[in-house]
């Protein structure tokens, strides 16, 4: 009976993580966000910080760097990118080591926009990005910073872009697992190849598909 | 010249062994890890609530090491020749009474002459043996996770939580009976009472503690 008892729990969790997906999505449905999200039960975020701190940067005083081998090195304020031609859609983020949230809501430029005003000159490969936080940076190639799902996001969950998540400007990568949507954009420097960034250089792959494969599962995805 | 008082003798009573060295040396060992896991996991996971302290590289350094300490406690107390009690109490934890299965299924409200330990000790070892397993395996996965697929990940994630969520449950559980039932002494020189003994645990004859002999009442399975 003991025995049995034991077994039973340890054949419960093996169930869990084998259909834990589907009963996490039921209830997170039922549970829904609020009390819930607190909860085991529901998809919610996880909030990652490297340094320990979110660096507060304020709306007015935030600044956006553009920069490397570029045409035109730009700064721009968080007003100068609300100016611009918005790409709102909804999308999962989803985090690679397994939580997801699905259906967030995301507004801000495409930084395919960005790189068209900057002018990315001949010789370029790829992007780094560097974070207000000190220590987080990424990557892109230049063919993987084009998607249309890459954004320099100022709106998250229909609200702009809280500390906690980044704000004021995160990144945000569609198509890739959640480390790459670099939280606290400060920089995108425009270099000859690619800087593996903070994550990658702690085990994460460069190229985080969020399928494990080279390439992007849906190289059109539909924007909304 | 002298006074009638009670003399000390007579307040105190024999003292029966419950928990050896090995087997209080597992639990506190045991119980540190646990600790420092929960105090890390809150970090880790209600990040968004709570000024971090440290940062979160170190948190999860500490969580993991901790984890993968985890079942050691365990497991060396109950090998070699120093494990015989602990080896004795876990077969205990294996036998099971029809009364004790009623005492659970009504939930303590039938009569029961416990042994060594009562159902609800038993379940709690049982529990707690099972998640250490439990939290050693996904966590592996969430560590490792580059060789499982995402919704292997995902499901992991969530049994990780779950499971955590009710250790803490058993664990508050365990400290407030402890601390209430006057148990807790028995884990810090090993001792209880005599008279703990015929009200706790009238079926047990700590003899037996150190024999190979199946419990006095026949095992149901």
């Amino acid at each position: 009976m003991g025995r049995r008892a034991f077994l039973s729990i340890i054949a419960l969790g093996a169930l869990g993580v084998t259909v834990g997906s589907k009963v996490q999505n039921f209830l997170g449905n039922s549970v829904g966000t609020g009390f819930g999200g607190l909860l085991p039960f529901g998809d919610r975020f996880r909030i990652y910080s490297i340094t320990g701190n979110y660096p507060s940067i304020s709306r007015r005083k935030y600044r956006l760097e553009v920069t490397g081998l570029v045409e035109r090195p730009t700064v721009y304020t968080l007003s100068d990118l609300e100016a611009m031609p918005a790409t709102a859609f909804k999308k999962t983020f989803q985090c690679v080591t397994g939580w997801k949230v699905p259906d967030v809501e995301w507004r801000g430029v495409q930084l395919s926009h960005l790189l068209d005003l900057a002018g990315v000159k001949p010789g370029a490969v790829a992007l780094t990005f560097e974070s207000y936080d000190g220590a987080d940076t990424e990557s892109l190639t230049l063919d993987q910073a084009h998607l249309p799902d890459v954004l320099v996001a100022y709106e998250m969950l229909g609200a702009p872009v809280t500390l906690e998540h980044g704000g004021p400007v995160r990144l945000y990568v569609a198509q890739m697992f959640g480390y790459k949507s670099l939280k606290w954009l400060s920089a995108i420097r425009v270099v000859d190849r690619v800087e593996p960034g903070y994550w990658e250089q702690n085990g994460y792959p460069v190229n985080g598909w969020l399928d494990g494969s080279t390439g992007p599962t849906n190289p059109t995805p539909g924007l909304t | 010249m002298t006074m009638a008082r009670p003399t000390p003798a007579s307040r105190t009573t024999l003292r029966v062994l419950r928990f050896d060295r090995v087997q209080r040396g597992a639990h506190w060992a045991n119980a540190l890890l646990f600790a420092i896991l929960i105090l890390t996991a809150i970090p880790l996971y209600f990040g968004s609530f709570f000024g971090v302290v440290l940062e979160r590289h170190t948190v999860q350094e500490v969580h993991l090491w901790s984890g993968l300490a985890l079942p050691l406690p365990l497991i060396v107390s109950v090998i070699g020749p120093w494990g015989r009690r602990m080896r004795r109490d876990v077969t205990r934890f294996n036998y099971w009474t029809r009364d004790e299965v009623r005492w659970l299924r009504t939930l303590g409200r039938s009569e029961l002459e416990a042994e060594k330990f009562n159902p609800g000790q038993k379940l709690n070892a049982i529990f707690v043996a099972a998640s250490i397993a439990v939290m050693l395996v996904t966590g592996a996965m969430l560590q490792w996770f580059h060789f499982f697929p995402v919704s292997l990940r995902v499901g992991a994630t969530f049994v990780h939580d779950v499971f955590s969520f009710a250790l803490t449950l058993v664990i508050v559980g365990h400290i407030y009976m402890a601390l209430t039932r006057g148990t807790l002494r028995s884990m810090i020189d090993g001792t209880v009472s005599d008279d703990w003994v015929k009200r706790h645990a009238p079926q047990w004859l700590p003899v037996t503690d150190t024999e190979h002999t199946p419990p006095r009442q026949p095992p149901l399975s």
